[in-house]
């Protein structure tokens, strides 16, 4: 079958440049901190590359566009909302973060309360989210590489287990920093090429399309505000993906690649930027996907059937190689930095100082990637597209009302912030093993179970706020020194000494 | 804010000692209450900003869901054979994000800038020279 041949050496060929890279970063990278941080000499072009690169995963890729097709137009505030996840990042987290000088979300919640407790707290959600982002990842994987080469499923996430693990303990940040910028051209590119040769193919332009989909009687599936709780559940969605962007532990690791908190922002703006032209495509094919295959395939392989759909023989083989291809780009990028920040927190807060931190760093990296390999199999049924969503829901739950109250409110103290963390770690985490253990009932309590956050993130904002307030004898003792760090400019020459920070500088 | 006037320039000799221990920036680094004074109208001035630009997302786009809930018939509205729904949400969202965070960023640096202007001139360092973007 010529068709698998072609998508085995598309992925192939992703992989060999993934491994490369990898390589390539063994023989720069010496120092720990070159590990961790590429030590900071990225410009804010590459690192809004890198940042979209990393960001762009097997739900932007493949589960945005099936969704599309299969639930309609009120999908499109999925990828609007995660473009506009970096526009409140940059509006209130991106330089401060970067001034803090926290590497992971622990160092942060550590940095500014000023306690190991709310250190560990963070820590724990770190993994949660980064284990819930992962395993779609690695799922994704083995249902490409099943669809398009028939191999068993297992096959597929564990390859990219397998060149994730090389890679981030090989070369660790400097390459995936280099591997990254490179992803997202390869994705955009993957994306954009199918989809011309599809769009020619629907002969006639756009409006034929729109109105053979009003004859087969989609009228519904044209219509945004469909279905029952419509206006709630959109709301939600939207709240879930605005707040929840600043919370993912793979997205806060970068910023502290800038220079300062000025290339923090600057990019930040770049990445909006990207995304913006990233996300236009997965719609097109949507609507595309709908006028050619009908209502009936699967939302997380619809996208890879659409060539077959609108071609077949060789065309239509390469075309989906091309698209596998892509995926794999996403699966490979987004993994590599989900494992590295899982690596850095496990290292630094589970492992202790047994090891030298490179080693330690790479045990890590191969224990954690293990772990939710095993989680992946084990796990049934969980959608693709729906794991990373819930993932957005508790990193809205959690991390934002922690960086946006620690950031812009002195009165935050470590005992508020614990408890809003557990409180809104606990209800989103009940839709978490709902949705896990295959509980989907109707009604509002569906609703409220399937798009929590709008009302979990309200509840920890006030758990915070109150428990701050009632304990507010107990704020960090350096909290004025904390503040004048996190927003004087650097040209302004503050004493910036005594960061506990645990990278180690070079 | 900048319209204080220049500080005076005295024809004697600068009593350089004294002046170093009362720079703003050695004031924020005391923690002292003039310290705290320039912290918080930093702070407000950034924090106004970007709860502006947050309440522009909302009313752009965070208030089309309701738009199509208030009125129905948008929802089915069609020009150029094209449904504007799908536009306004697919399209349209995104200049608007790429315009907030661009104009944020200018103003965002701006207030860095004012800030820096503030405290400079009485630090003596050799940051306080140049004007405008950097």
């Amino acid at each position: 079958m010529s068709g698998a041949a072609w998508a085995l050496l598309a992925v192939g060929a992703v992989v060999a440049l993934t491994l490369a890279v990898g390589v390539f970063g063994l023989r720069v990278s010496r120092t720990t901190s070159d590990f961790y941080v590429a030590s900071r000499t990225v410009t804010p072009m590459v690192n809004a590359a890198a940042i979209s690169g990393e960001y762009l995963s097997a739900a932007s890729f493949l589960g945005v566009a099936g969704l599309i097709l299969a639930r309609g137009v009120d999908v499109l505030w999925y990828p609007v909302g995660w473009t506009a996840g970096y526009l409140i990042l940059l509006l209130f987290v991106a330089a401060p973060l970067r001034r803090s000088r926290a590497y992971t979300l622990p160092d942060f919640a550590e940095f500014r309360l000023e306690s190991s407790l709310a250190r560990g707290v963070a820590s724990g959600l770190v993994v949660i989210i980064a284990a819930l982002y992962l395993i779609p990842q690695f799922r994704g994987a083995g249902l490409t590489l099943h669809l398009v080469t028939g191999a068993p499923t297992w096959v597929g996430s564990g390859l990219v287990a397998a060149v994730v693990v090389i890679g981030v303990a090989a070369g660790g940040m400097r390459s995936i920093t280099l591997g990254q910028a490179v992803q997202y051209w390869v994705k955009l590119v993957a994306l954009a090429v199918p989809l011309a040769f599809l769009a020619i193919s629907a002969r006639g332009g756009s409006s034929t399309v729109w109105h053979s989909l009003d004859r087969v009687g989609d009228a519904a599936w044209l219509e945004p505000l469909q279905g029952p709780y419509a206006l709630y559940l959109t709301y939600s969605l939207i709240l879930a993906t605005f707040l929840g962007t600043m919370g993912l532990p793979h997205v806060v690791v970068r910023f502290y690649t800038n220079r300062d908190g000025a290339a923090a922002r600057r990019t930040t703006v770049n990445v909006v930027i990207l995304l913006s032209l990233f996300y236009l495509l997965p719609p097109a094919y949507g609507v595309l996907g709908r006028h050619l295959t009908g209502a009936a395939t699967s939302p997380d392989t619809a996208l890879l059937s659409m060539p077959g759909a609108a071609f077949g023989g060789t065309l239509a083989d390469l075309l989906t190689a091309v698209l596998a291809a892509g995926a794999f780009a996403a699966f490979l990028s987004t993994s590599s930095g989900l494992v590295l920040s899982l690596a850095g927190v496990l290292s630094q807060d589970v492992m202790g100082r047994r090891l030298a931190p490179v080693a330690s760093f790479r045990v890590a990296a191969v224990g954690g990637a293990l772990i939710t390999l095993a989680l992946t199999w084990l796990s049934t049924g969980l959608a693709v597209a729906h794991a990373v969503e819930l993932a957005f829901a508790v990193s809205a739950s959690t991390f934002c009302p922690l960086l946006l109250l620690g950031i812009w409110w002195r009165g935050l103290t470590a005992a508020g912030a614990i408890a809003g963390l557990v409180t809104g770690g606990l209800t989103s985490g009940v839709a978490v093993v709902c949705a896990m253990a295959g509980y989907t009932p109707t009604g509002l309590i569906g609703a409220l179970l399937s798009q929590p956050a709008m009302v979990t993130v309200p509840l920890t904002f006030a758990v915070m706020i109150g428990v701050s307030l009632a304990t507010s004898a107990t704020v960090p003792t350096h909290v004025i020194r904390t503040m004048i760090r996190l927003h004087t400019p650097e040209s302004v020459a503050v004493d910036r000494s005594g960061f506990r920070t645990r990278v180690p500088e070079s | 804010m900048t319209k204080d006037p220049p500080p005076r320039v005295r024809v004697t000799a600068p009593v350089t000692a004294r002046r170093r221990r009362t720079t703003v920036v050695s004031e924020l680094d005391a923690e002292s209450p003039i310290g705290e004074v320039y912290l918080r109208s930093l702070l407000r001035s950034q924090l106004r900003l970007a709860l502006g630009v947050t309440a522009v997302l909302v009313v752009t786009v965070g208030l089309l869901p309701l738009l199509f809930a208030l009125v129905p018939w948008l929802r089915t509205l069609e020009i150029a054979g094209v449904r504007i729904a799908w536009v306004l949400i697919g399209v349209c969202c995104y200049p608007i994000l790429i315009a907030l965070a661009r104009a944020y960023l200018r103003r965002a640096e701006r207030n860095e800038q004012d800030f820096r202007d503030l405290v400079a001139p009485l630090t003596g360092a050799p940051n306080a020279e140049p004007e405008g973007d950097r």
